[in-house]
């Protein structure tokens, strides 16, 4: 009980309850019960967006959990993103052999460069299970090798950020190749079904969305229940004043190993529920310009919040979906602004407006 | 060459075992059967050239509370690097007790082992409570998954209390570190160092920045730490040494000068000429 | 003395007796000729008599200029005019009935060249034999051995002697006698280009029935010369490597010296450092076509002289520009600032997008960095990448002065070890970060000028050269140029090496695993500034 009001208050409990309702079991309501005309109708065109949505606050929570928490910001996690979309999209592709354009058990794009047989990375990807292990082992293995040496070396701040950056540029520039085998430039697309499910369906696209939205939430209080537990106060203490948290005994490598590796897990975790739902994962997924622009969520919304994340992701990707529609031109000098803006002018993000100065 | 056969011969040394065979640091018993709480011996370390710690040899006594005096660039503050695994000597051997070899440790494990150290400028968690900043420091098992599922329990709480009333924090504490006061961090810190039971205690500067009345209450509060904890204090306010020390090292280029009661230091010639000067 | 020169004299004039009726034989045979095959025959004589005098008629007949009339004499017509071969007269063109001799295409064309070129050897000017040498190697007409053979003992010149005898033992590969062959073998061995290997190599064939086709003697020295040659194209692919690797270094050199000064200065990475080499490039750009539309074509090539002060100018100024309304305020939050200056590189993107469109700009290099030095057969050096090299050397001389010899250079320093100190001392640090970070600016905008000589301009060149940048600061490490440079240089350098062994995207994988594992065991880089001040 004690640790249950340490994560939140009674009130917030509810305020979160009603959040989690609202999106989890009243968006399809919503959508399937109400007339095609009337206000509070949600359109089908929207659900699978919403769910995007979901999926970037589910990598915008990740974020958050780093930056916020622990002072870490990667620039980075489009790659374990996409790594975790990869591993649905084989799936998919996989699930679909012998319905693809050349009738063939390899996916097309093999077909096109003639290869004769799959590639041993390939193998076990026809099954779900694994696929799923998968998309949040190998982000997971990645982000472990990939901390385990950063932060040994006690490579933080700037550095770290950077290197980060010119991981997200290596392993972007190994995707597009045609001879590592994810499809080249153009990634994995035209997936048909999951599970036998048809993507195409619209139950499908909802039940993947309320699949999104309930994983999102259960995230969200896996999360929470971290960053309240005394964990949260060592990664937070770590942010602040790393060589104390060293003289007081604990090992900060451990502490930021820990939270690195579940911050890439979630974001494969993110990737591999994006894809089915998109319909495509290529390279471009991990375009450097990605990864800082999951940064900008967290910092529009918040940091250090977790509700931040999700804030800010929904209003930066809302006003992208408005802006490359009705004024393309104008969203890279908004977007531009807007990091200067947040920045210089709002630190504490849009949750810091309406919190006491004086909390953390 | 050389350097492969000295590492040959480090190899097949039969009073050493082999870093990966030594055991994890978490045991809290320390080996003080001779009476000595740590052994610095031959410490060399240089920066480009610049030896800050020269051949230096020093003893600390297991239950003393001994002040180390010096000019600046004497090396005291490389000194307590050393000590606390922040810096690796060049030469020369680290012994906590009897058997800890502390060189072949990193800065946690060395605390975990029960050295506490407090910096010069006071450095507490600001964005956390005095309650969360004592209850960090605690000794207790301090490895990932411990944590997450670690709560107070009442002994614990107990302890906290009884250091909460030692540092004059019982009120402030649900306040965030951030607001107080420069002389309560200055406690707090000191706070954090006795919830980790600390065998050895390094107090650089403790009352720099400090009140007079706070600076008796801190003489106060280190002499009575002396007999259970072994203390060694870097201060540069002679009033404060002459009032807590019982003996007084002084560091001059890397290198112990002078060792000995505060008075017979201060009566040293060779002391007087390199750091007290004319005026004492 | 006297003596040989009047006999000398008499040789030439004697000489130029039999080529003058060898030549008008040659004429007549061109201008009777009705067919291709005719015409290429009379070409390849015209050629062989060497007489300067047959240049015109034969670039005449290049030109589709070249008439016979009835009688057989050649008239060269100019618009209206027709002048007649080896003849001083001049006619109207309409005036003469001409006959069209048969049309130049290329098969004539590949027998002209080198005959010009032929004719083209006894000419005074060096330039002219040099360049007719050349095409004589590219194609080395038959028959020609003995012309050859009197065109070298006539040279002075060294290096077009060299073609010749180069020209000369290709064509001597196939001559009937074995002693001519061995040495011409040697000869091309000697000469380390891998053009000669397929002759070579045909040496060693077996004809159909098993036997070999050329005597085992032959057959040895040709595959010792093939060794040769192979020996030699790897040690040019080892220079060719480092030359390239040392120019990609200097290249991120520029991009990387003003990063690590104001890195080292202020601990902020500015992620709009490579959108000031694209701003360099781009004021390169609008200086080229200033030069192009209002001023005469002769002061062209000055424009880069131009373009360098403008370039750092511009860079400087927008980067000054930046830190006063940016950067300034967001001091002690490094990582705000790399979010900030990122959103400050996509406004510029998008401004120079608005501006020049999307699309990469011409910038075309000035006629004295265009063209390269020959090293060796198949190796050049481009004058563009030399200068570049040249100019970085310039440009860290330059940077180096100012940190070392001038007032805000000790400034600098100053900051850079102890930012609260030099306070204290009375420095205006703020001022000191503004003027480095224009410094450092301006540089990036001089590397802008480099680039634009040797690759694409686009909106986005500079995005791909801040990782690459901040790699060779992380190298190098903070606050020394010299480690820096050598930052820079050693990746150019381990990246060319890689390149042609894995592919340019392995390489670069590869690059980034080793600079992780590097700072495993310096996290400061190459050259650290150790003691306790570095840990801030």
């Amino acid at each position: 009980m004690t640790r249950l009001r340490q994560m939140h208050s009674p009130l917030a409990w509810g305020m979160v309850f009603l959040v989690a309702a609202l999106g989890i079991v009243g968006v399809p309501l919503l959508n399937t019960m109400t007339e095609a005309g009337s206000t509070w109708h949600v359109p089908d065109y929207m659900v699978p967006l919403l769910g995007k949505f979901l999926c970037y606050a589910l990598v915008a929570l990740a974020m958050d959990l780093i930056w916020g928490y622990a002072g870490i910001l990667s620039l980075g996690h489009g790659v374990f993103f996409a790594l975790g979309g990869y591993a649905m999209g084989m799936y998919l592709m996989r699930s679909m052999a012998g319905l693809g354009v050349y009738r063939s058990e390899l996916p097309d794009f093999m077909v096109f460069l003639d290869w004769k047989e799959l590639p041993w990375f390939w193998y076990g990807f026809d099954n779900f299970g694994f696929a799923m292990f998968m998309a949040l082992a190998v982000p997971a293995v990645l982000a472990y090798i990939f901390g385990f040496l950063a932060f040994r070396s006690r490579i933080k701040g700037v550095y770290f950020s950077i290197i980060t950056q010119a991981m997200t540029f290596a392993l972007m520039l190994l995707f597009f190749r045609n001879e590592t085998g994810f499809g080249g430039n153009n990634g994995l697309t035209d997936f048909k079904f999951l599970l036998g499910y048809n993507l195409q369906e619209h139950d499908t696209r909802l039940a993947l969305y309320v699949i999104t939205a309930s994983v999102l939430f259960i995230s969200y209080l896996v999360c929470r229940w971290l960053v309240t537990s005394k964990f949260g106060r060592v990664l937070m203490a770590i942010r602040d004043a790393e060589s104390r948290v060293m003289f007081c005994g604990y090992n900060p490598l451990q502490y930021k190993l820990f939270a690195w590796t579940f911050s890439a897990i979630l974001c494969g975790l993110a990737g591999a529920l994006y894809v089915p739902q998109v319909g495509i994962i290529n390279p471009s997924e991990m375009m450097p310009a990605n990864s800082i622009e999951m940064a900008i969520w967290v910092a529009v919304g918040g940091r250090g919040t977790l509700i931040g994340g999700l804030v800010g992701s929904g209003v930066v990707n809302g006003m992208k979906s408005w802006f490359t529609v009705s004024y393309p031109d104008l969203w890279l000098y908004f977007l531009g602004g807007l990091f200067i803006f947040v920045t210089l002018f709002l630190p504490r993000g849009l949750v810091g407006l309406f919190k006491r100065k004086d909390s953390a | 060459m050389n350097a492969w056969l000295e590492r040959t011969r480090e190899f097949w040394r039969r009073d050493q075992v082999f870093d990966f065979m030594l055991p994890p640091l978490q045991s809290r018993e320390l080996d003080v059967s001779h009476g000595v709480v740590l052994y610095l011996e031959n410490i060399t370390v240089s920066f480009d050239g610049f030896k800050a710690l020269n051949n230096l040899n020093l003893y600390v006594n297991n239950g003393e509370l001994r002040c180390i005096i010096g000019a600046n660039g004497a090396g005291k503050t490389t000194m307590m690097d050393v000590i606390t695994g922040k810096t690796r000597p060049d030469t020369g051997a680290v012994f906590f007790g009897q058997k800890i070899d502390l060189t072949k440790y990193n800065e946690s494990e060395i605390a975990a082992a029960g050295v506490g150290r407090k910096f010069q400028k006071p450095t507490v968690f600001e964005n956390h409570t005095v309650l969360e900043n004592l209850e960090l420091a605690m000794q207790m098992n301090k490895s990932t998954f411990v944590s997450l599922t670690a709560r107070l329990s009442g002994e614990q709480r107990d302890r906290i209390d009884e250091v909460l009333s030692i540092i004059g924090l019982t009120e402030q504490v649900y306040l965030r570190a951030g607001l107080l006061s420069h002389g309560q961090k200055q406690w707090l810190e000191i706070g954090m160092l006795l919830m980790q039971s600390p065998y050895l205690l390094l107090v650089d500067e403790p009352v720099a920045g400090m009140t007079q009345q706070e600076i008796e209450r801190t003489a106060e509060l280190l002499t009575s730490l002396a007999p259970r904890h072994s203390v060694v204090v870097v201060e540069h306010d002679m009033a404060f040494v002459r009032s807590i020390a019982r003996t007084v090292t002084v560091l001059h280029e890397g290198s112990v000068l002078a060792e000995g009661k505060m008075d017979e230091v201060q009566a040293n010639p060779k002391v007087i000429e390199v750091y007290l000067g004319e005026g004492y | 003395m006297l003596h040989r020169l009047s006999l000398f004299l008499c040789c030439v004039l004697f000489a130029s007796q039999i080529h003058a009726a060898e030549l008008e034989n040659a004429l007549t045979t061109l201008a009777q000729a009705s067919s291709r095959s005719e015409l290429i025959a009379a070409i390849e004589q015209i050629g062989a008599t060497g007489d300067a005098k047959a240049i015109p008629i034969l670039e005449a007949l290049e030109n589709n200029d070249l008439k016979a009339s009835e009688t057989g004499q050649l008239w060269i017509v100019q618009g209206e005019k027709a002048h007649a071969a080896l003849d001083d007269t001049t006619a109207e063109a309409a005036s003469l009935t001409l006959n069209d001799l048969p049309k130049v295409n290329n098969t004539v064309r590949r027998a002209l060249r080198p005959a010009i070129a032929q004719l083209q050897l006894g000419a005074p000017d060096v330039k002219t034999r040099l360049a007719a040498a050349e095409e004589l190697k590219k194609r080395p007409p038959d028959n020609a051995a003995d012309m050859l053979t009197q065109a070298i003992e006539r040279e002075t010149d060294a290096q077009v002697k060299t073609l010749l005898e180069t020209t000369l033992a290709q064509i001597q590969l196939e001559s009937p006698d074995p002693a001519q062959r061995l040495e011409a073998i040697n000869l091309l061995g000697q000469r380390g280009n891998p053009d000669f290997i397929p002759p070579l190599t045909d040496l060693l064939q077996q004809n159909t029935d098993g036997s070999y086709k050329e005597p085992p003697e032959v057959r040895t020295a040709a595959s010792k010369a093939i060794a040769a040659i192979e020996a030699s194209q790897a040690r040019i692919a080892t220079l060719r490597n480092l030359f390239y690797g040392i120019s990609l270094g200097s290249i991120l050199l520029l991009a990387a010296l003003g990063l690590a000064i104001t890195f080292g200065l202020m601990g902020v990475i500015n992620m709009a450092h490579g959108e000031m080499l694209m701003l360099g490039a781009y004021s390169t750009y609008v200086v080229q076509n200033l030069f192009k539309d209002y001023l005469p074509a002769a002061a062209f090539d000055a424009y880069l002289l131009v373009a360098l002060p403008v370039a750092f100018m511009v860079s400087a100024a927008v980067g000054i520009l930046l830190e006063r309304t940016v950067i300034r305020h967001l001091y002690g939050r490094p990582l705000e600032t790399l979010l900030a200056t990122w959103g400050i590189s996509l406004l510029l993107i998008q401004t120079v997008r608005v501006l020049f469109g999307a699309q990469n700009v011409q910038v075309a290099n000035p006629s004295w960095l265009s063209g390269g030095w020959e090293v060796a057969a198949n190796f050049v050096l481009p004058y563009n990448r030399l200068a570049i090299i040249f100019f970085v050397i310039l440009v860290v001389v330059m940077v180096w002065l100012i940190l070392q010899r001038t007032a805000l250079g000790l400034q600098v320093r100053a900051v850079t070890q102890n930012r609260n100190m030099a306070a204290c001392m009375g420095i205006a640090t703020r001022r000191v970060d503004m003027w480095t970070f224009g410094l450092g600016s301006g540089v990036a905008g001089l590397g802008g000028v480099a680039l634009s000589q040797i690759g694409n301009v686009g909106p986005e060149l500079g995005q791909g050269y801040i990782v690459d940048s901040f790699m060779v600061v992380v190298l190098g490490g903070v606050g020394k140029i010299a480690g820096t440079v050598t930052g820079a240089l050693g990746l150019g350098v381990i990246t060319k090496y890689l390149e042609p062994e894995v592919g340019a995207v392995l390489a670069k994988i590869m690059v980034l695993v080793f600079i992780i594992l590097f700072i495993q065991k310096r996290p400061q880089g190459i050259f650290a500034l150790k003691g306790r001040f570095v840990e801030n």
